[in-house]
């Protein structure tokens, strides 16, 4: 099964390892054809406003929203930005999935941090990276909440959307990563 | 439960976020909005573009913070800063101000012709410059959470770049190529700390990011740095001292991109206006060469 990660800007190299190791074959995606072979894509943390920029000088957004209407996409931090629906103080992106993101909700660089959070169905002690993270401010009724981080929604599932605040592919633990490739793309049929 | 800042992961994932993008420098909130309407993945905030710099003369310090702050406050993309080679105080003013990220910058003239920061001991991460391993190994021993290559600051000319960059990716190679029992030996023919080159050889790579400065002028030169290895790209007077910043900064971006795409390379720089003036290294004597500076 190939799994994608927009690689216009940030951490895809990472991802595409962390997807390797689920026993998976990650694609680094620059182009709109290259959607088409992958069954669930990745949209990595970097900076949400560079890589926006660079969709649309790609002219990627129409096929990006596309994507995001029926098939798995998991937005880690800046990924996150890109696929909620509401973003406060900017116009949404991708925009698919019914949250409304908060960008740098816990502070400057100076006050990124690690802790360990408790999954929903994921893991009970999983390695958090915060990076200039984005929280998730408020969620539509049918969202899963997956995770809070004292208080804050850090982690939540809209039907084939997965979205988290901190970064899984710094930590090597596979768990939520192996949890969107078994659970939420390995149904799909490629054409 | 418990709460960790400063670590080497959140200072070091900081800089892995900015990897394939272009970090560009500004000295005015106008500048920053600029640069982050092109796309750049962070701004430094200077006083003077190295180019100006090395026109002025004289002691190139610290920015006023009022700059800092200016342009912290005009983007929502990370801001950098530099601070003088050893200047403690100038680094903790910038750590205490919320930039994020510190430049422990040989473009302006040193504080300490021996010792560098322990950067180690701040929460706010540091970027170093150096030409070689051993040099970018010292800065990783002591702390630094990212690196870039030296080139030479505000000459437009990438030739240095080019040079450290495969100075430092062939370093690295052979150090990957050895043995273990070779490490040690190798270790003091650098002056790399030993453990640095251990973790080089067990990751097969530098244990941080490392993006190429000093020398980029125009779109071509980004994707040339990008060819050769590097993780991004610093681009310092070739933004703004170029006829049409703004579309310099975008074209920049794209093809730091897609650095291999030739086709889009050869369209995003039509019609964008002439680069900045360059500077022949051959005529800037000894001490004019910011590259000499660091230890």
């Amino acid at each position: 099964m190939k799994i994608g990660v927009l690689a216009l800007q940030g951490a895809v190299t990472e991802h595409i390892k962390a997807i390797e190791a689920c026993g998976a074959e990650g694609v680094a995606v620059k182009q709109i054809v290259q959607l088409d072979e992958i069954a669930g894509l990745l949209l990595p943390g970097g900076e949400s406003t560079a890589m926006r920029r660079l969709i649309d000088y790609a002219h990627m957004l129409p096929a990006l929203q596309s994507f995001a209407k029926d098939k798995p996409v998991f937005g880690t931090c800046a990924g996150l930005i890109l696929l909620a629906e509401t973003v406060e103080g900017e116009e949404a992106h991708i925009g698919q999935m019914r949250i409304a993101a908060r960008r740098n909700a816990f502070g400057r660089q100076v006050d990124s941090f690690e802790t360990k959070l408790a999954i929903q169905g994921v893991s009970d002690s999983f390695p958090a990276v915060f990076i200039r993270a984005p929280k998730i401010a408020a969620v539509e009724n049918e969202v899963e909440v997956l995770a809070t981080h004292e208080g804050d929604i850090v982690c939540a599932r809209d039907r084939h959307l997965l979205a988290c605040s901190f970064h899984p592919e710094l930590t090597g633990d596979l768990s939520l990563m192996k949890f969107f490739i078994k659970e939420m793309c390995s149904n799909q049929l490629i054409h | 439960m418990s709460i960790l800042t400063g670590s080497d992961v959140v200072k070091r994932g900081m800089a892995l976020m900015q990897k394939g993008g272009v970090i560009m420098d500004v000295v005015n909130a106008e500048q920053a909005k600029i640069a982050e309407a092109a796309g750049a993945v962070a701004v430094m905030a200077l006083e003077r573009v190295p180019s100006d710099i090395r026109a002025a003369g004289g002691v190139a310090r610290m920015a006023d913070p009022r700059i800092v702050e200016e342009v912290m406050n005009a983007v929502s993309i990370p801001v950098m800063a530099k601070a003088r080679i050893g200047h403690i105080v100038e680094a903790r003013v910038l750590e205490a101000m919320g930039v994020d990220y510190i430049d422990e910058s040989e473009v302006l003239t040193p504080a300490d012709e021996e010792f560098h920061l322990l950067k180690s001991q701040y929460t706010v991460p540091f970027v170093c410059g150096c030409r070689d391993l051993g040099e970018a190994a010292r800065r990783i021993g002591e702390g630094a959470a990212m690196l870039r290559t030296k080139g030479e600051p505000g000459t437009g000319n990438i030739v240095e770049a080019v040079r450290h960059l495969r100075k430092v990716n062939a370093q690295v190679r052979a150090v990957v190529a050895m043995n273990e029992d070779e490490l040690m030996t190798e270790a003091k023919n650098l002056g790399a700390p030993y453990e640095v080159l251990l973790a080089i050889k067990r990751e097969g790579r530098l244990p941080v990011v490392n993006f190429a400065a000093g020398g980029v002028a125009t779109p071509a030169d980004a994707a040339l740095m990008m060819e050769l290895g590097a993780d991004g790209v610093f681009v310092g007077s070739g933004i703004f001292k170029a006829e049409n910043p703004e579309k310099f900064a975008r074209s920049i971006v794209q093809a730091t991109t897609h650095y291999q795409d030739y086709t889009l390379i050869a369209e995003v720089s039509k019609e964008i206006g002439t680069p900045m003036k360059g500077i022949e290294i051959r005529q800037l004597a000894q001490e004019e060469r910011m590259q000499e500076r660091g230890w």
